[in-house]
């Protein structure tokens, strides 16, 4: 601090205010409203009508289809948190050890950052994974003799997944990959010296005891963000299952519900209110205790 | 790299095969969304795959643009005010507020800062609903404003410009003040000219996010005339009958501005992206 103590509040205010303001109308107040509204019975009406008390959580939390909601982002988050994990991680290792083109290739794998949802699952909607015969996997399948597969239309088998977690992956890898580079770069290599002073055996025996460990703070960063990430799916479903007749009654993870919940025929947003705030409730929950248990709140 | 070994040749031959196998898997959506936008509809659905269809078709675009059924132009139009607005009003109200933060002294300063950092822990997605009830109660629903009004506040901008200024150099603010400028003079004059890297690096990551946000506009944007690019080609994709070759032009035109920033920015992105990530 600079010492002299400030007479007035003013100067803060000038800089804070504007922002927090806007944070107070634009955060704090909707889940504030939102608290209130969950309440009451408010179909079709933003005004709190009649009070229901807990019912609508007690609705929510018996409700087959929300609660299958979460049984489906939980699926989802097993196949794309590890496979994230792992594959940005491989990608860093591998790109941090090239000397030529490492340039080229950091970029090519970041390049889908740029890339939105929407078009990413154009693409594999209708390209990639089309489930007619030209589908370009269809087509792959077609040269090993494989039969034509219905990759989003049929629920039985759930090809869908393969669909739906390889979009994401695409989209996303290359971010976590950058923050693996850096973390990869982190690293001093004093270390690594010492541990070729000491003997240790080049690729796994110093991957497993000096990269691995140093990464910790960085591998807890991706853990947290992409599970995060995943809790807000929404994008990919929506665009890849939704059709023009409404979307299936497979694979909807929370927001996708709410959204049809709240904003669809009924607009049920005492409902939709509820189950927004215990999505809200158990994301903070899952924030807190991984971070609490991967040892996040240590900062250096 | 490690240092004190080389690997040998037949480890670091297998390292770019693969690699460059994987970077032709990385780059093959990109080419899909151009090869189909510049193709006819009877390639495209042809039941023999080809990798390069006989004719590029430019004629597209004109198609593409001519259409009157898909507002294109609106569209991207929409889609550039509300990034561009959106990336300017977060950068100026979070630097002032994370400057703020950092550099005056308030007796309550502390409790600001938990209520802006208690934001970041509830993500905006799931208050979608909250959000959309408040603005339709300001009658913002179908209107330019409720697109880009409510993502202004993110918490984490405040956040990550807070960290920032932190470490700034004291002694240039202080030279500034021995000259008499105050908290707001020093930092217009002094602080923002020497923290462009650090604006261009969270700005380049906001105007990503606004381009290509979806769940928002599509709840916002009901009306055609204030659709973004994204919902226009979500509407599209899961309509009826789909103009395969028009769709997937759209998406091509749609990505090549950010492919732009991209390129050109790279650098600012890969810092706005470990800076937001690690402290974030």
């Amino acid at each position: 601090m600079t010492g002299a103590k400030q007479r007035t509040a003013l100067p803060f205010w000038v800089f804070v205010g504007p922002f927090v303001i806007g944070l107070v109308i634009f955060a704090y107040l909707p889940i504030g409203w939102s608290a209130v509204l969950s309440l009451f019975d408010a179909h079709n009406t933003v005004t709190p009508t009649e009070f229901v008390g807990l019912g609508n959580y007690a609705d929510m939390l018996a409700d087959d289809r929300f609660l299958r909601s979460l049984l489906t982002f939980s699926l989802f988050a097993l196949f794309v948190v590890p496979l994230t994990f792992v594959l940005s991680l491989a990608l860093a290792v591998a790109v941090n050890q090239v000397r030529f083109a490492r340039t080229f290739f950091r970029s090519v794998f970041f390049l889908p950052t740029a890339c939105s949802y929407v078009v990413a699952s154009l693409v594999w909607k209708l390209s990639i994974f089309n489930g007619v015969r030209f589908g370009l996997a269809n087509t792959v399948l077609g040269w090993f003799g494989g039969d034509t597969v219905a990759w989003l239309s049929d629920p039985n088998p759930p090809w869908y997944w393969v669909v739906l977690v390889t979009v994401r992956l695409w989209l996303q890898v290359g971010f976590y990959m950058i923050l693996f580079i850096a973390g990869l770069q982190r690293i001093p290599a004093t270390l690594y010296e010492a541990a070729y002073v000491d003997g240790a055996k080049p690729g796994w025996q110093v991957f497993r005891y000096i990269t691995l460990p140093q990464l910790r703070p960085t591998s807890v960063a991706v853990l947290l963000l992409s599970l995060i990430a995943a809790y807000q799916a929404f994008d990919e479903f929506y665009n890849l299952l939704g059709t023009a007749q409404g979307y299936p009654d497979f694979a909807r993870p929370p927001l996708v519900y709410l959204y049809y919940l709240a904003l669809g025929q009924n607009q049920d947003y005492g409902h939709g209110s509820a189950g927004a705030l215990i999505l809200a409730l158990l994301i903070a929950l899952v924030t807190l205790t991984q971070g609490r248990l991967l040892g996040l709140g240590r900062r250096d | 790299m490690p240092v004190g070994h080389s690997p040998s040749r037949l480890a670091s031959a297998l390292r770019y095969l693969a690699l460059s196998l994987a970077a032709l898997l990385f780059l093959l959506p990109f080419y899909l969304v151009v090869r189909n936008g510049l193709a006819t509809e009877s390639d495209i659905t042809s039941p023999e795959w080809t990798l390069f269809p006989g004719t590029v078709h430019w004629d597209n675009l004109g198609e593409l643009f001519g259409d009157q059924s898909v507002p294109m132009a609106s569209s991207l139009l929409n889609s550039l005010l509300v990034a561009v607005l959106q990336t300017a009003g977060q950068l100026v109200l979070g630097s002032l507020c994370g400057y703020g933060l950092a550099r005056i002294p308030y007796r309550h300063a502390n409790k600001v800062f938990y209520a802006v950092v208690a934001t970041l822990m509830i993500p905006a997605a799931v208050t979608f609903v909250p959000s959309f009830v408040l603005v339709s109660s300001l009658g913002w629903v179908s209107d330019l404003r409720g697109l880009i009004v409510p993502g202004l506040f993110a918490g984490i901008t405040a956040f990550l410009f807070r960290q920032y200024f932190l470490d700034f150099p004291r002694e240039l603010e202080e030279a500034a003040r021995i000259d008499g400028l105050g908290h707001w003079g020093a930092y217009w004059r002094i602080v923002v000219p020497n923290s462009k890297g650090f604006f261009a690096a969270v700005g380049v990551i906001q105007f990503i996010g606004s381009w290509n946000a979806f769940l928002w506009p599509l709840v916002i944007g009901q009306d055609e005339s204030t659709w973004t690019v994204q919902v226009a080609l979500s509407t599209f994709l899961t309509a009826q009958n789909i103009n395969l070759h028009e769709l997937f032009l759209a998406a091509a035109v749609s990505i090549a501005p950010l492919v732009l920033v991209f390129v050109v920015l790279q650098r600012h992105l890969v810092r706005g992206v470990t800076e937001s990530g690690i402290k974030g």
